[in-house]
């Protein structure tokens, strides 16, 4: 009988792989450790990471300082370390902190959200205003605007608001996210049965409006388009503690997080429990975007775009969770001041983030089309 | 020869096995896919799962790798009930390549393979030495080293199944399940990927997987798992339990099988109707 060699060496592509003495180095990432940590350190992402940081820094200083009583930036820094004058601190303390902190807490609140739903929905268009979660918050709150009338607006005092819209967000999301569920969670269905959760909430918006008295219209509208405009520290208080909380949470999760980014089969082969990690973090990204449109109103495409940028610039192929909270402040804070000092009338802040996010939007889906 | 096959798993073969399967029942919702199956993987040498489309192929090996949870019976590995181990614990000894697998677009053939060391890591420790020389090694040893900067989404079918099998590699199991690892590959990506299954072998590993195409199966493993409906049909060395009357039984095919012009293996010559010269 001829005889067979088991093995034939040194023919074939793979001959060169068992180290024939032209082997490669491979290049892998280097790793630091800082006592008993360790992680792996990515020079270009801490330094992007650091620079949106220090760019929102000096947004929200920038939206304090710029008014109809102007202070220096220098002022503005000192009192905001507790060493500034007298009556800076009472405008800078109550009158302008409060808008400008929303609106670093709701824009980081607003970009970790939607880079937690587009990573677990694996897709750029997954964003808490295109699951519903934006537009079921909207629609609790104009129900309690204009259903409790004119007289009982007052009593339910913006917190009372503020609580509904969380309830509205929270309830959405959690639809959606059962409604989608079949054995597991797909990204694109994810993503049409948000389409239509958030097409009926807005349905039930609308019939509010129409039914409702022309005055409480009014007020829900300001609300509707999202706004930074009068603040109260009692509102502030409450996004500013819920999205610390939720963050603390996310933080604690997102090592287990990252290999879902390859699908639940290979995650699994990982050794991750999938499942319960995706529920909790989508649960954090719902609250998130809750707690963001409870203090704001639903400030539009924030969520969408900030994770996209962040994307580009740390070049991440996902999203990477603190640099999109960081492009979410720098985006909402920016906004905001563009809404108040650039334009010839003050706009609210919704109708800046929706004139910078639709062509985005345009362009995510022009680009998702050309492959 | 399903008799052959019990009286082996008596005989004491099982108990050289690391993963066993024991009256094992999976479905997905009504339906039952697999009913009361027993089966032990060989430790050492690469094991291939063949049979037709539906018959509950990858449904196995799913459930071998922890994917899939039996209604009955248990998964043991290596003593103890894979439904009861930590997952993470099972990632520690049991690498596992899915079908078709997508990284992120964008994701750089490195940082895929360290991925793979994810069971090995904790919150506090992302990232260590360790971990840096098992992935050049596992990047090495699948001849992808080269490619290490690049984006997956850039390199070919073969050589992408190649950076996945590093990762499952990175993970440092010496048991890897690889789910159907050549679908959508040409003839020689084939090939080359089943080389590298054979190179895995060789540095120790013990290898379970499901292949579609029956001479690449009967050429590169050890051992034939051949299922039908749910059940195992004939289990043993291709040798033994490569025949005619087989893949009649098994697949409905018509087929002679001859001795392999360049190898020791059977060769099957599917019949077919056109171009015959039979009698």
């Amino acid at each position: 009988m001829r005889r067979v060699r088991k093995r034939m060496n040194g023919t074939g592509r793979g001959a060169h792989m068992r180290g024939s003495g032209t082997e490669v180095k491979a290049t892998v990432a280097p790793g630091v450790r800082l006592g008993g940590v360790s992680f792996v350190w990515r020079p270009w992402v801490a330094l992007v990471t650091l620079v949106l940081a220090a760019g929102a820094f000096l947004l929200f200083c920038l939206s304090i300082s710029i008014g109809d009583f102007p202070i220096g930036l220098s002022q503005v820094i000192a009192t905001l370390f507790g060493r500034g004058e007298q009556v800076d601190e009472f405008v800078i303390m109550d009158l302008r902190m409060p808008r400008a902190l929303a609106g670093l807490v709701v824009g980081i609140a607003l970009g970790v959200s939607g880079a937690l739903t587009q990573s677990i929905a694996r897709n750029p268009l997954a964003s808490p205003d295109i699951l519903g979660i934006t537009q079921g918050a909207s629609a609790v709150a104009v129900f309690l605007i204009t259903v409790s009338g004119g007289a009982a607006a007052a009593v339910v005092s913006s917190v009372g608001l503020s609580a509904a819209a969380l309830a509205g967000g929270l309830g959405t999301g959690l639809l959606v996210y059962f409604l989608a569920w079949r054995r597991g969670i797909d990204g694109f269905r994810l993503i049409l049965i948000g389409i239509s959760a958030s097409a009926m909430m807005e349905a039930i918006t609308t019939w509010l409006l129409v039914k409702a008295d022309i005055k409480d219209v009014a007020r829900a509208q300001v609300w509707l388009v999202g706004s930074l405009d009068n603040r109260s520290w009692d509102e502030v208080w409450i996004a500013l503690w819920g999205t610390l909380g939720l963050l603390v949470v996310v933080a604690c999760v997102a090592f287990q997080f990252k290999p879902l980014h390859f699908g639940d089969d290979v995650a699994a082969g990982l050794g991750v429990r999938f499942g319960v990690v995706r529920a909790v973090l989508l649960l954090c990204a719902v609250l998130l975007a809750a707690v963001a449109v409870s203090a704001a109103g639903p400030v539009p495409f924030v969520a969408l775009v900030a994770p996209q940028v962040a994307m580009r610039l740390a070049r991440c192929p996902t999203p990477p969770l603190v640099a999109s909270g960081m492009v979410g402040a720098l985006l909402l804070i920016g906004s905001d001041l563009i809404a108040r000092t650039a334009l010839p009338i003050t706009v609210p802040v919704g109708v800046v983030t929706a004139v910078i996010g639709g062509p985005f939007l345009v362009y995510l889906l022009v680009r998702a089309n050309l492959k | 020869m399903v008799a052959q096959y019990i009286t082996e798993i008596e005989s004491g073969v099982a108990d050289a096995s690391r993963l066993t399967a024991k009256g094992v029942s999976v479905g997905y919702g009504a339906r039952t896919v697999i009913d009361d199956l027993d089966v032990a993987i060989p430790p050492g040498v690469i094991t291939t799962i063949i049979g037709p489309n539906g018959c509950g192929k990858s449904t196995l090996l799913r459930t071998l790798s922890r994917l899939l949870k039996p209604t009955k019976g248990s998964v043991v590995l290596d003593g103890d009930d894979i439904a009861k181990l930590r997952t993470k614990d099972v990632a520690k000894k049991l690498g596992l390549l899915p079908q078709a697998p997508v990284a992120p677009e964008g994701l750089t053939v490195s940082d895929l393979v360290a991925r793979g060391r994810h069971p090995h890591q904790s919150w506090l420790r992302q990232w260590s030495s360790d971990d840096a020389a098992v992935v050049e090694r596992a990047l090495a040893m699948t001849g992808v080293a080269d490619l290490a900067d690049r984006p997956v989404d850039s390199l070919s079918g073969g050589q992408r199944q190649r950076v996945w099998i590093s990762m499952t590699l990175a993970q440092g199991t010496d048991l890897l399940l690889l789910d159907e690892p050549t679908t959508y590959l040409d003839l020689a990506h084939a090939v080359d990927v089943l080389d590298l299954v054979d190179d895995l072998h060789e540095s120790g590993c013990a290898v379970v997987m499901v292949l579609h195409d029956l001479n690449l199966a009967t050429r590169y493993s050890d051992n034939l798992i051949v299922m039908r409906e749910g059940a195992i049909l004939a289990q043993g060395h291709p040798r033994d339990v490569m025949t005619a009357e087989l893949l009649e039984e098994a697949f409905g095919l018509r087929a002679k099988v001859i001795d392999d012009p360049v190898g020791d293996r059977p060769l099957i010559v599917p019949i077919g109707r056109t171009h015959v010269s039979l009698d």
